[in-house]
């Protein structure tokens, strides 16, 4: 299983890089959309992937730390996501606000005069 | 957008999702849920108002400023923390009270509940305030 | 108490700001408030540091490596103090530097936040915690950077976005594979672990860490995006980037290096070395075709970014101690360079160095103040510059590192010539035709630049207490056993 994720985590890590050479805006997004779900993804595995509980203690009953699944990983990639997801909308606005001003999502048609010049 | 049915649903769903994300955020303190999770509750319940009904009306439906709730729920959050350093302790360091409280029983609330209130606020204002961005040009 | 207060305060700033969302003289206010709370707070928490060796603070009263701790050392706690110094000067600054619809869209909030980030990535123990920091001060700085939707500002943005969340996704990476091989992401009890894995196989992580932070520090060959997107925003902005941004990136170098990489760092260290001359030599290469002065900067910006490597790349105390000491130098130095930027674009109304004119006479006070901070970037001695580059040489030296020396001392004086460019064209050239003498300076604008030149006059008076504190920082950096006693991890 845990091979299996590993080819899932590279490819998407290839995936999110290709898309990232592409010219347009969209793309590049959806790359870096894809680059942080490999991490998430790669969090995940590298924590140690085994059948157990939810590590949820509960009020009754007697559910011991070695019994549950490793509950670091899943905070850290819970926080990752609440990251990226606030920072992908941002770069969304950025990324449509700039297809405004420019009229294209070529990255190569936004440039300013100073770069052409 | 002017669907009829829409409008329709969306008053009556709208109070109705605002009540769940309240339920989200009380019970996220021992179980799945939690300010974030409810927060995003209440932001979906004012997008699907905002699709019914347009910016505009939801914003006076809302009252204040999207970014003024994600304020107030950061000063709460803050304070939540600087609570536990009366004890004193350190910052963030959970403060619970037990008091007896008519009709409930006992009441057993603490400061990371006060947290999650900010983050519940934080959330739903940031995620409000951009909808509104993508809805309004 | 004194530990999280960094952080607290620029966030209730934050807050209160957001809640009176439209009131911006109450947001200048809370701003300049602020910061000299936190100013005073910092210095506080420098001796008390100085004094101490490391104050740490479990949060939440969580023991390491369970819960986040914070620590700070000597390093942190200077770094501390010149963000809240920076941040001071950049509100008194952004009074007039700054137009009145940025400001109506948040301004202030946002360089709060950045202030948090910031404060909180200098502080930290603990890795994810470093990274949320970055992503907190990262994302204050996109908003800072796109203010105002410029086109220009547009093109550079999405190359300063881009970039930055890639260098963040590699980070995640590292912080990931770290974790799986150690099951911990306490910075003490990571080092503690790495200190047992056989060097060869750190190599991987450790060279992650060095894209990422590389990235974000604005390192050979990952820099493009600096001098792409830092001219576009208003040079309040843009100076406070300078100042903060960057370092955090350099200091994320120098902290996981010489903390959780302390052992079996040797096989990296040639890499960095490299790279830090081939980022002296392209950043001033890049400088001398450049005609507009910010960007001009910009470039300069980068080549300084490779003396401040030369610390983690040599790892030595002296090395070390160097950096730190160019570290200071170069905040000071640098945010006044832009500041004096903004003052003559302001007075020229033009950035195009072929286009400005005549500011000896417009202004010689203007003028003085640009001569110290050229003289230290360029390293004229008796100025801080100078020390601060004769440190790291004399480090290089007694390494044996001669080809790296001879770098440093060539980049120095294209430095001097390109800075003699700037005097040149825009200060001492006479105006083709009269023109109209521009009114006096505002107070705002003038008095953070004459604080700074001040504080480089001041380092070149007591650069050898200076030092001393320098080299104890150093020592401390160094030592990670006892970063690791301090945190009193709970096995």
């Amino acid at each position: 299983m845990t091979l299996i994720l590993a080819l899932v985590v590279g490819g998407l890590y290839a995936a999110g890089l290709y898309m990232m050479l592409r010219r347009s805006l969209i793309k590049i997004l959806l790359g870096l959309a894809l680059l942080s779900h490999g991490a998430n993804l790669l969090i995940f595995t590298a924590g140690g992937l085994t059948r157990t509980h939810a590590p949820l203690l509960p009020s009754e009953g007697a559910l011991t730390l070695a019994q549950s699944a490793d509950p670091l990983p899943q905070a850290l990639i819970l926080t990752a996501i609440v990251i990226s997801f606030a920072v992908l909308v941002f770069a969304l606005a950025l990324f449509r606000k700039t297809y405004e001003t420019a009229q294209s999502d070529d990255v190569d048609l936004v440039k300013t005069e100073d770069e052409e010049s | 957008m002017n669907s009829l049915i829409l409008q329709i649903a969306a008053r009556y769903l709208h109070p109705l999702l605002l009540l769940y994300s309240w339920f989200l955020l009380l019970s996220g303190h021992n179980d799945p849920g939690g300010g974030f999770t409810g927060g995003l509750v209440a932001a979906a319940s004012f997008a699907l108002y905002m699709i019914a009904y347009g910016v505009e009306q939801t914003r006076r439906a809302l009252r204040v400023d999207p970014l003024q709730l994600a304020g107030a729920g950061l000063l709460i959050a803050v304070l939540s923390g600087l609570l536990g350093m009366f004890r004193p302790a350190a910052f963030l360091t959970g403060v619970w009270i037990a008091a007896p409280f008519p009709v409930w029983g006992v009441l057993d609330a603490g400061t990371p509940m006060l947290f999650d209130l900010g983050v519940y606020l934080v959330v739903m204002g940031v995620s409000i305030k951009l909808v509104f961005t993508f809805a309004e040009d | 108490m004194l530990l999280v207060l960094p952080i607290i305060i620029p966030l209730v700033i934050a807050a209160s700001c957001l809640i009176a969302l439209r009131r911006i003289v109450l947001h200048q206010f809370l701003t300049l408030a602020g910061c000299i709370v936190l100013l005073a707070n910092a210095a506080l928490l420098f001796m008390r540091v100085r004094h101490a060796g490391y104050i740490v603070l479990p949060i939440g009263s969580w023991p390491a490596p369970f819960g986040i701790v914070f620590v700070c050392d000597v390093f942190s706690a200077m770094m501390v103090f010149m963000t809240a110094l920076i941040g001071l000067l950049i509100a008194i600054y952004s009074i007039a530097g700054v137009d009145a619809a940025r400001k109506a869209h948040g301004f202030y909030p946002l360089v709060n936040i950045l202030l948090v980030g910031v404060n909180g990535a200098f502080l930290t123990g603990d890795l994810f915690n470093l990274y949320v920091w970055f992503e907190v001060l990262l994302i204050a700085s996109f908003v800072l950077m796109s203010l105002g939707g410029e086109r220009r500002q547009m093109a550079g943005a999405i190359k300063y976005v881009t970039l930055n969340l890639m260098s963040s996704a590699l980070f995640l990476t590292a912080a990931g594979i770290l974790y799986g091989k150690a099951g911990t992401l306490n910075m003490a009890h990571l080092a503690l672990a790495m200190r047992e894995s056989p060097p060869e196989t750190l190599m991987v992580v450790e060279m992650l860490f060095l894209t990422a932070f590389g990235i974000k520090a604005a390192m050979f060959p990952l820099f493009f995006w600096l001098p792409a997107a830092y001219h576009t925003p208003p040079v309040a902005v843009t100076a406070l980037f300078s100042a903060l941004l960057t370092k955090v990136g350099v200091y994320a170098i120098i902290r996981v290096f010489a903390l959780v990489f302390g052992h079996g760092v040797e096989a990296a260290l040639p890499v960095i070395l490299v790279l830090a001359g081939m980022t002296m030599i392209t950043g001033v290469l890049g400088a001398v075709d450049q005609y507009d002065f910010r960007r001009l900067l910009s470039f300069h910006m980068v080549s300084q970014i490779g003396y401040l490597l030369i610390g983690p790349g040599l790892f030595t105390p002296a090395a070390m101690a160097g950096a730190i000491f160019f570290m200071i130098h170069i905040i000071l130095t640098k945010t006044a360079l832009f500041l004096a930027c903004g003052i003559a674009g302001r007075l020229n109304g033009s950035f195009q160095l072929k286009e400005m004119h005549g500011l000896l006479r417009a202004s010689p006070i203007l003028a003085a103040l640009f001569l110290i901070a050229a003289g230290s970037l360029a390293g004229v001695p008796p100025l801080p510059g100078f020390f601060a580059k004769l440190f790291l040489l004399l480090a290089a030296f007694s390494e044996g590192r001669y080809a790296l020396a001879a770098v440093a001392l060539a980049v120095s004086f294209l430095t001097f010539f390109s800075m003699l460019k700037i005097w040149n064209e825009a200060f001492w050239k006479t105006a083709p035709q009269p023109v109209a003498p521009a009114g006096p300076i505002p107070f705002s604008l003038l008095s953070p630049l004459v604080v700074l030149c001040a504080l480089i006059l001041l380092l070149t008076l007591f650069g050898h207490p200076f030092h001393e504190v320098c080299r104890t920082a150093a020592a401390q950096l160094l030592n990670s056993d006892g970063y690791i006693a301090a945190v009193r991890l709970q096995l």
